[in-house]
């Protein structure tokens, strides 16, 4: 594809074109990962017209932990269709830093048009067991601490400085999963009352089921294009005016787990404080951590959070940072959104976190 | 078959995509590669390439704006998403890290992603790190997982390749001492390279030929070792380069094919994303002629019979020719191409980091630092890695002159 030599080189102004996701499940019992995949990216190449040859770059996020197998992603690369080859990348990574380094491409000008994707099937294993593994080797994960029993650990500090209380964060919980119902593509629809969610045992203290994410299988597509080429291929191009990611120290130990000082500084270098986003699609698979990421980010009452129900209604890890952005971008594609931030994290407790700014055509 | 390039695969246009910031190695750092580094934790093995880079480039940690880091599966140490764990060790907190796995070409695909950071301008420096710590675990069993309706990779890569080596040989008529020469050189280059793990000061043509055999017609002599290793190179922009205290490389091309593991047509002994990313590589840097432009080649040969295989994959010769090359001593340390004067893979492979060791040792050619291995003359050389089922590619042309002077 020759390049767009108007708007050639860093700087050049890069949007989501296009974005689809499966309808996300417990189980896909029937389905490998490229079955998983295949229909996500035949979505987006339909919705812009493009084919696999007509993409400049294409990048794609998953963990082979979750696969239980060394280089999974070369299999779902089938369901690319690499022929003949493509300039490709893979990240071990959730899919919104798949989007990153594939936003980084278009800046350099060597291509046009990405492909993103990624995909995570939990099913297969425990997946609260899986992610023990991601912690360090020598000090913490020979301890298995769960991924519910950190967030717990931040949950319950978060109580304690009084930024929360079990009430706000069921409160979070009904109203995420309440919005999920307007979404066909999330696994859990609808929610009891708050009165109704307090009643409910404790799955790890302070934390009741509801404050935790499902088990989701799923996989999310994106189409990124730069300039004319974004235009030409939607009438409505989702800008992305910043992106940025920042990591923290891994051990929960050194950190205030109360704060996300790095999804703040990745939002001041994505400038998301240069003016306040109407929509914000927040990467919290637990209720606490949503509230922690709105002090983060500033958000007041002005800003609609999660309105596709978030982590908290279908969480296939290393698509659910990905999907966010999808759907900030969908939000401003549908004349929903002005502009809208998107949030990704990855790691233990929040450590690892990406924010992207979207807006409409000004 | 001629050596025809897809046209798809080469963009149309400049040579370079105009408007990128030029990019350049100014620190390079790598472990003395062993079978097994007990003394040190996985982070202790990444920081030490990792300080040395940044030693030689005379920085410090606050010079880094941003971490990429690479390894091959994650199974291989035992960590899921090591980066993580890895991000005070490799002074990243509150900077972007990003963490690169393309199989075992990732090694260079790491630095190119850390290389495309600097040409759209997005960071001024950037440490780029790779590395396998082989000894948390067994690479080969890792390999070897079962997976329900797919064609078992039995026994580890050699299993896979050995057939591909055999297919080269019957297509070429290849006589069958052709992988020991390739074996022998780079095994002897390696007593030149004092981070190779494979000194064997002993070895003699006769012992390489003699070798068991391990995967017909591989013998164990003509395979790579397994080792615990880390490799890191310091990126930056014109204005880092002009600061630096010792020479730089420029990066000239660099890119990356990919093509399915199995489908009809697959051509398993050249594949046709090679010969892509190569293209691509050579049009970027305005190489017509690979084999007289290019003064030396850092290729990842993990089996001695890949030399002649990607000799030819990659332009330096006609198709069925590389194994002649071979035989005349053209790759030789002192012939007119030499390949692999580091060692290559056949004498260090820590996985994740063995393609960015060929892409670092092609820096320090160019640089004029790479010591008692330095080839006189050195001004443009190739970094190569490939991984999967011979399906990934990523590779980069490194100059002691900037692309655009």
């Amino acid at each position: 594809m020759a390049a767009d030599n108007s708007t050639a080189g860093p700087g050049r102004e890069v949007a989501v074109v296009a974005f689809a996701q499966t309808v996300h499940r417990r189980s896909t019992d029937q389905l490998s990962e490229v079955e998983l995949v295949l229909p996500v990216l035949h979505d987006v190449l339909k919705q812009t017209g493009l084919t696999t040859d007509r993409i400049g770059f294409t990048c794609s996020g998953s963990s082979d932990y979750l696969a239980g197998r060394a280089f999974s992603f070369t299999m779902a690369l089938d369901g690319v269709g690499a022929w003949p080859p493509i300039s490709e990348s893979h990240v071990e990574m959730d899919g919104a830093w798949a989007l990153y380094e594939a936003w980084v491409k278009l800046r350099t000008g060597q291509a046009d048009t990405a492909l993103v994707y990624s995909y995570g099937k939990s099913s297969p294993g425990c997946v609260r067991d899986v992610l023990t593994r991601q912690l360090d080797p020598y000090t913490l994960a020979p301890l298995w601490p769960d991924a519910i029993a950190l967030a717990a650990l931040q949950t319950q500090a978060l109580i304690d400085a009084g930024l929360a209380d079990e009430r706000a964060l069921a409160a979070t919980a009904m109203r995420s999963r309440r919005a999920a119902e307007a979404n066909p593509h999330a696994q859990l629809r609808g929610s009891a009352d708050v009165e109704e969610l307090l009643k409910q045992p404790y799955e790890v203290r302070p934390l009741r089921r509801h404050d935790c994410p499902p088990v989701s299988d799923g996989a999310a597509a994106v189409v990124l294009a730069v300039g004319d080429t974004a235009r030409a291929l939607h009438t409505r191009p989702a800008w992305i005016r910043g992106i940025d990611h920042r990591i923290e120290a891994h051990q929960p130990g050194v950190r205030d787990l109360t704060e996300s000082p790095s999804t703040r500084l990745a939002a001041v270098h994505a400038g998301a404080f240069d003016a306040p986003p109407d929509t914000a699609e927040l990467h919290a698979p637990f209720s606490a951590q949503e509230l922690i990421l709105r002090r983060a980010l500033d958000l007041s009452d002005g800003t609609e959070v999660n309105p596709s129900g978030g982590a908290l209604a279908a969480n296939p890890v290393m698509a659910a940072g990905l999907i966010r952005i999808g759907e900030a971008a969908s939000r401003i594609q549908r004349g929903e959104s002005r502009r809208a931030l998107a949030h990704a994290t990855s790691g233990p407790c929040l450590q690892q976190n990406l924010v992207a700014v979207l807006e409409g055509e000004q | 078959m001629s050596a025809a390039v897809n046209p798809a695969a080469v963009p149309a246009g400049p040579h370079r995509a105009v408007g990128q910031e030029p990019v350049a190695v100014v620190g390079v750092g790598q472990t003395r590669h062993v079978s097994a580094r007990h003394d040190v934790s996985i982070a202790g093995l990444l920081r030490e390439a990792a300080v040395r880079a940044l030693e030689d480039a005379e920085l410090t940690w606050a010079d880094i704006d941003a971490v990429v880091i690479g390894k091959a599966p994650d199974f291989f140490e035992g960590v899921m998403m090591p980066e993580l764990y890895l991000a005070e060790a490799l002074g990243a907190v509150s900077k972007p890290m990003l963490r690169v796995h393309t199989a075992g070409s990732v090694g260079g695909s790491t630095a190119l992603v850390a290389a495309n950071l600097v040409a759209a301008r997005v960071h001024g420096t950037v440490l780029t790190v790779a590395f396998e710590k082989q000894s948390e675990s067994n690479a080969m069993w890792g390999l070897s997982l079962p997976v329900p309706f797919q064609a078992p990779l039995t026994a580890g890569a050699g299993g896979f390749f050995a057939p591909h080596v055999r297919a080269y040989m019957r297509r070429t008529g290849a006589p069958d001492h052709i992988g020991s020469l390739v074996a022998f050189k780079d095994r002897r280059n390696a007593l030149k390279n004092p981070y190779a793990h494979l000194h064997e000061h002993d070895l003699t043509l006769e012992k390489v030929r003699s070798a068991p055999m391990l995967w017909d017609p591989i013998r164990y002599s003509e395979t790579c070792p397994s080792s615990d290793g880390a490799c890191a190179m310091v990126l930056t922009g014109v204005r880092g380069a002009a600061r630096a205290p010792r020479p730089a490389a420029w990066m000239h091309g660099g890119a990356m094919r990919s093509e399915p593991t199995i489908f009809a047509g697959k051509d398993y002994v050249s594949p046709q994303a090679g010969r892509d990313c190569a293209a691509d590589v050579y049009h970027q840097a305005g190489v017509v002629d690979p084999r007289r432009q290019i003064d030396l080649a850092e290729i990842y040969v993990p089996f001695s019979w890949y030399e002649p295989m990607w000799l030819e994959n990659l332009g330096f010769a006609d198709q069925g020719e590389g194994w002649k090359l071979v035989e005349s001593g053209v790759t030789e340390m002192d012939g007119d191409l030499p390949v692999n004067p580091s060692g290559g893979v056949l004498s260090s492979n820590p996985i994740g980091a063995s393609g960015m060791i060929r892409f670092a040792e092609a820096a320090l050619q160019v640089r004029g630092e790479a010591g008692e291995h330095q080839i006189d003359g050195a001004r443009l050389a190739l970094g190569h890695a490939y991984g999967g089922g011979a399906q990934f590619f990523s590779m980069w042309l490194v100059g002691s002159e900037r692309p655009d002077s």
